[in-house]
């Protein structure tokens, strides 16, 4: 187990490595304005762009600069252009903005994704499953940016239930952060709702050809008991992992739409911003800060992994 | 052995619905089991044997299934029990073995948990602890060597006739009055094949358990059975004694299963000999007898089923489906010296 920890932390390194290095060259090779150019303003004199650009260290060779750029990673020392702060400090910003969006919205979409795929494979061919089959696909396929506008329009304008934007801090007023989430969260959700109902579903279906099913049922447990924890137990594993990889990928870029439609201040808003400006530090400590949650919700998946299928066992042999 | 039957099926049909017709996987199987009897069903995959065996406890009420006849345990009518009767009756009364012990455990709770498992779903206030305790008593029972510490191990983590026994001491939980063994030995090595079957025959005798050993395999049949029920394409084709199947085999059928055994107290043949063809589709059977057209001795009588019926003056209990009279039977049925289905110029 320390062993497996340790190997996937220095894989962490890597890939994190290689993710600066990728961003790092398809910026550099990306046709730009010189930044020192549009630091130094409008009507700037050659003389102050060239300060700038030596303040900066932008006439330095390419490898230099990326050595100088991770270096100032480490240190949290990395700065955007304008004004002149600390990424890592806009990033820590976002953070509570951004958790409280995907985590609210994970959390609902894994109950409803299970509830929903269970309900449909325990009555597998009915109409109740067909609803839900209906419903889930109609979920999977609408876009985020066709859904939240239309619950915004309803439920904000229309109905103005909730509000349409903004984000409160939790520690401000635990009322209003729940009531300017609540849309976003579902705007968030609906499609993994429908895509892990779905997955539940068929894996149950799979699960109940199964011997053990069989055997279950033929000691005399109810269909119930056989349902929750023999079909939808056994049916988790493989769910497990696929939630470990869509939860990273959402902390990581999912939510950038969804924060930039209801103007939610946090980490995927500063992405969209950095792209937008073009500015190489920002997008460089965003990049990372995805890559790792990515990474790390790897680890943490293959460890739950080995904790509920005892088949598989950590380290040595486990690839 | 001439007790009351403990349980007692008549006429059991069982039929589904398919896209392509009605199948109908049982067709009119009647039998008794006494206590303490072993009774072997034997036949080839999809001879409805083990479609027999689920319906008996009601693993096969499903929405596309038809099931008619009776089945009596101690006089109680099953058939028409409700689901949540047939539930409580699961395990404690009538308990089930599979056939490959790899698959039939969960692979994620160890084996002592799925031993409680079955305890507490009939005896709810059996303490985890108490439960734990007697899977492993159970587990010693069956042979299982350390129990103390294998109660604690994952299905994986053991070998198949220790799962096996694993899964015999699950059925033996709640002591129940009748055994079901579906196919226990065949997913495994022939020297562990021969300890389960020592292992059932002990249990069917210490506490008088009555046995139902459904099987392919003659072999295991001659070393445990009482008395044995040959069935071809859903229906019973001869019934009888141990002794009688095996060394009067009236049908056909029979002899071709005994014909394609290896045999030690014979010369052993060139080839092994196996029947030829394979079982018909269930949902196009041919006209008359099934076997028909794999039977080198048809003749113009086959296009009619015949009955399940005693053909045999002394021998009241053994009933078989064959036209043919005994005395054509008794000549027929020898080929090259021994029990064997081959054409006559073959």
């Amino acid at each position: 187990m320390a062993r497996f920890i340790v190997r996937r932390l220095v894989g962490m390194v890597a890939v994190l490595f290689a993710v600066s290095v990728i961003v790092f060259v398809v910026f550099m090779v990306l046709p730009k304005q010189n930044p020192a150019q549009s630091l130094a303003g409008k009507n700037a004199t050659p003389i102050l762009v060239e300060n700038i650009e030596e303040e900066w260290g932008f006439d330095d060779p390419l490898p230099q600069q990326y050595l100088t750029m991770m270096k100032k990673v480490f240190t949290g020392e990395l700065l955007q252009y304008e004004p002149r702060i600390p990424v890592d400090d806009r990033i820590v910003e976002g953070l509570p903005a951004t958790f409280s969006l995907t985590i609210g919205a994970a959390v609902i979409w894994l109950f409803f994704g299970l509830l929903l795929g269970y309900l449909s494979a325990v009555r597998a061919g009915g109409w109740l499953d067909r609803i839900l089959t209906g419903a889930a696909i109609a979920g999977i396929a609408i876009p985020v940016f066709l859904l939240a506008p239309v619950l915004i329009y309803l439920f904000a304008n229309q109905l103005e239930i909730f509000p349409s934007s903004q984000y409160v801090p939790l520690s401000e007023d635990p009322g209003e952060w729940l009531n300017h989430l609540i849309l976003p969260w579902v705007t968030l959700a609906v499609l993994m709702i429908g895509f892990y109902a779905r997955v539940v579903r068929s894996n149950m279906l799979d699960a109940m050809d199964e011997d053990y099913v069989r055997t279950a049922r033929a000691k005399g447990l109810s269909e119930r008991q056989v349902m929750t924890k023999h079909v939808l137990r056994n049916s988790l594993i493989p769910v497990v992992t696929l939630f470990g990889l869509d939860f990273g990928a959402t902390i990581a870029g999912t939510a950038i739409i969804t924060e930039a439609i209801y103007d939610i201040d946090g980490v995927g808003l500063y992405a969209a911003e950095a792209i937008g400006n073009f500015e190489l530090p920002p997008i460089m400590g965003v990049a990372l800060y995805g890559a790792f949650f990515v990474v790390l919700m790897n680890t943490v998946v293959d460890v739950l992994y080995a904790y509920l299928d005892p088949r598989v066992r950590l380290g040595e042999s486990a690839s | 052995m001439s007790a009351r039957a403990l349980l007692s099926v008549r006429d059991l049909r069982v039929g589904f619905t398919t896209e392509d017709g009605l199948l109908q996987a049982v067709d009119g199987v009647s039998f008794d089991l006494r206590p303490g009897e072993v009774l072997a069903i034997v036949g080839e995959s999809g001879s409805g044997k083990s479609v027999t065996a689920q319906t008996m406890i009601g693993l096969t009420r499903a929405r596309n299934s038809r099931i008619e006849g009776s089945v009596e345990l101690a006089g109680e009518e099953l058939m028409s029990a409700g689901d949540a009767k047939m539930r409580q009756l699961r395990g404690e009364r009538i308990a089930m073995v599979f056939q490959d012990p790899m698959t039939s455990f969960n692979p994620v709770y160890r084996i002592g948990a799925q031993i409680v498992e079955a305890i507490r779903a009939h005896r709810p206030e059996t303490s985890k602890a108490e439960g734990r305790a007697r899977a492993v008593e159970l587990l010693g029972a069956v042979g299982i060597p350390d129990p103390e510490r294998r109660v604690d191990a994952y299905p994986h983590e053991f070998s198949g006739g220790m799962r096996q026994r694993a899964m015999i001491a699950m059925a033996l939980a709640l002591e129940p009055e009748v055994l079901i063994a579906d196919e226990p030995t065949t997913a495994l090595d022939v020297t562990i094949q021969a300890q389960i079957l020592r292992l059932l025959e002990q249990l069917n005798r210490e506490r008088n358990l009555a046995t139902i050993l459904i099987t392919h395999d003659l072999g295991v049949v001659a070393e445990i059975a009482d008395r044995v029920l040959v069935m071809y394409a859903g229906k019973v084709v001869e019934q009888g004694t141990l002794d009688e199947i095996f060394y009067d085999p009236q049908h056909p059928y029979t002899w071709g299963l005994l014909g394609s055994l290896t045999r030690l107290d014979q010369p052993r043949p060139k080839r092994l000999p196996q029947i030829a063809g394979s079982p018909p589709s269930l949902l196009d059977l041919p006209q008359g007898c099934p076997f028909r057209p794999r039977c080198p001795h048809e003749f113009s009588k086959c296009p009619q089923y015949p009955p399940l019926e005693a053909r045999l003056p002394d021998a009241p209990g053994h009933c078989d489906r064959c036209w043919l009279t005994p005395e054509e039977k008794g000549e027929k049925r020898v080929v090259a010296g021994r029990i064997g289905l081959e054409a006559p110029n073959a």
